[in-house]
């Protein structure tokens, strides 16, 4: 197969517009019969006037969407982060401010960013969002580990059995799937109520609304993302070379830590990330499960916002988080950058 | 070494899969019960269903949410096509890395920010927040999922095909339409059933773009979870659960045969001399 270039066909630079080619197919009939009409040859004409080609229209759609809709949210998030809150509709001071003269002056205050700094609630919030997403990370690698490397040691014709068990908790609802583990965690719930049959327990533990309920919560939510690319880098592994340290007298521990983790650690790299980036802000999990003392920055910046109604400092939060973000983002992307040219 | 499961095989994948079916289990089973307590067994009943059935509110949420779900992924699912087409096969262009970072972005965007800046642009061009403003976040956010999994089908599709056909005379239009577009049909459908569920999961991004008289199911269930556990949420979950697992069961049966197929028209090709 070819390497896939992006290089462009020569005969993807031919115009769409402008008509010339005489075949048929719906859209250039469409566009053919269009051209009778007045303003659409005038629209066409102007278009092409202006130097665009069908290929940049094409391109223009998908990109105008995205820069209006997920770019510019962006920049006014960032403006208003600068803004002091107000009661008035919208709750925020403007960032640019018309005088007299024509002039237009720029209130911009760096209040919300100071506060959050001061506030201890905020940077613990950070602090712990970071620590709950780190251990779940671990706790995910831990159970996910065996699970990958169970599915490439089972038979062939399960794996695609296997592989569709893992993928499709993912396709079913997040929410349900948090609240399915209330029934379970609660005081009087069915965890408890099993273990107290069993006679393993005598008063009933206290889970949910705890830390340790938000650590299972974001395990059980994300195990897919972390099992699926240890499978896929555990299935590319030739077993032939734990056959080869076998033989050699190497211990099927030895074997796994020598030969097996070093291998599989672009698969434990990517799966890591794929838990902690989602995990850092995640709401739902940690007001469902977790309690009050539960800190996550992204039940923070609801709170602020749906709560307390102060949409400048929500955003600031919102911007901060990004930031806290963009490493981990950033790293994860060198990486499979990396691993992608590694195998091309 | 033998190819076989070890008993530490066997039983982390037991383990591993209890652990993920279980809780969804029970959630099904217990949604069958004739008691209002959810962890009293009290005999088999279909009484929930029959009350989640006249809760309006319910049944006008979960209305909002189907439609919202389907305008969404189709407008996500022609936007995403084209991104998935324009990021493989139109090579270089002004302002390519941007757009590729805008496709890849809202992936590990947290929803809070998402749903956050998407609300603070609604208001700031005084679009009224409803219907309209909540299926335009959900196209936003689900187009991007549909472009990677375009992508990643187009990446592996061999393009001297469509190369020979431009060759021979086909406009670009034609091209798509007789040569990629049938080709990347799995992938677009897989992109317009994961927009689909997508849309009919998100909670938070709803939560904030939402309206008056467009709440959506999640953010119905989400009231009233916070209340307690009740079993007409469970008969709703086991619903929702049901619908979309056996969605996602039949179309992966259906693109598994048709691979299966090609391969082995691919290894007849082969064969043939």
């Amino acid at each position: 197969m070819p390497e896939p270039s992006q290089d462009p066909a020569p005969g993807e630079k031919i115009a769409y517009l402008g008509g010339g080619s005489a075949s048929s197919g719906f859209f250039t009939g469409l566009h053919a019969r269009l051209l009778l009409f007045a303003p659409y040859r005038l629209f066409v004409l102007l278009l092409v006037e202006m130097g665009f080609s069908g290929r940049s229209l094409v391109i223009a759609i998908p990109y105008l969407w995205l820069l209006a809709f997920f770019l510019a949210p962006f920049l006014i998030v960032l403006k208003i982060s600068l803004a002091e809150v107000i009661v008035a509709q919208p709750p925020y001071t403007p960032l640019f401010v018309f005088i007299e003269d024509g002039f237009i002056a720029i209130q911009a205050s760096l209040e919300n960013y100071l506060f959050l700094m001061e506030d201890s609630l905020y940077w613990k919030s950070y602090v712990s969002s970071l620590r709950i997403s780190l251990i779940s990370t671990i706790l995910a690698l831990l159970i996910g580990y065996p699970i990958a490397y169970g599915m490439i040691r089972a038979p062939k014709r399960w794996r695609f059995a296997l592989l569709m068990m893992v993928i499709l908790p993912f396709w079913t609802s997040f929410l349900i799937r948090v609240y399915a583990w209330i029934g379970i965690l609660k005081k009087e719930g069915l965890l408890n109520l099993a273990l107290t049959q069993l006679g393993l327990i005598s008063e009933p533990l206290t889970i949910l609304n705890t830390d340790i309920a938000v650590f299972i919560g974001i395990v059980y939510s994300y195990l897919p993302f972390m099992i699926l690319p240890l499978y896929a880098n555990l299935e590319k592994m030739d077993l032939g070379l734990l056959e080869a340290a076998a033989d050699l007298g190497c211990r099927p521990i030895k074997a796994f830590w020598v030969i097996t983790v070093p291998l599989s650690l672009p698969g434990i790299v990517a799966g890591c990330f794929l838990v902690f980036i989602p995990a850092l802000g995640e709401f739902v999990i940690p007001d469902l499960l977790g309690g009050s003392q539960t800190l996550m920055i992204g039940k923070t910046l609801w709170s602020e916002f749906f709560n307390n109604r102060d949409w400048p400092l929500s955003s600031a939060v919102a911007v901060i988080l990004l930031l806290v973000l963009v490493l981990p983002i950033v790293l994860f992307q060198r990486m499979q950058e990396r691993s992608t040219r590694a195998e091309g | 070494m033998k190819q076989g499961l070890s008993w530490f095989n066997t039983s982390s994948l037991v383990i591993g899969f209890l652990f993920l079916y279980l809780p969804i289990a029970l959630l099904v089973i217990y949604s069958f019960n004739e008691s209002k307590l959810v962890t009293v067994w009290a005999g088999f009943s279909t009484k929930w269903y029959g009350e989640m059935l006249r809760n309006e509110s319910l049944m006008n949420a979960a209305w909002v949410t189907v439609k919202v779900a389907f305008v969404a992924s189709t407008f996500a699912t022609v936007l995403g096509t084209l991104a998935g087409l324009i990021m493989t096969r139109f090579g270089p262009f002004r302002g390519r890395t941007l757009f590729s970072g805008m496709i890849y972005a809202p992936l590990v965007m947290p929803e809070v920010i998402t749903g956050l800046s998407l609300l603070l642009m609604f208001v700031a061009i005084s679009l009224d927040r409803g219907f309209v403003t909540v299926t335009i976040a959900h196209i936003t956010f689900s187009m991007c999922y549909v472009a990677v999994v375009v992508q990643s089908r187009l990446v592996s599709f061999d393009r001297s095909i469509e190369e020979a056909a431009m060759d021979l005379g086909c406009t670009p239009g034609r091209t798509f339409l007789q040569i990629t577009l049938p080709v990347i049909a799995p992938a677009v459908v897989a992109g317009w059933l994961l927009s689909f569920t997508l849309s009919l999961d998100d909670l938070v991004i709803a939560s904030f773009t939402t309206g008056p008289g467009a709440t959506t199911l999640p953010m119905k269930i989400y009231s009233q979870v916070r209340l307690g556990v009740t079993p007409e949420i469970n008969a709703v979950c086991t619903i929702l659960v049901g619908l979309v697992a056996s969605g996602v069961l039949i179309a992966s049966l259906v693109t598994r045969r048709q691979e299966v197929r090609r391969e082995a028209e691919e290894r007849a090709a082969q064969a043939a001399p």
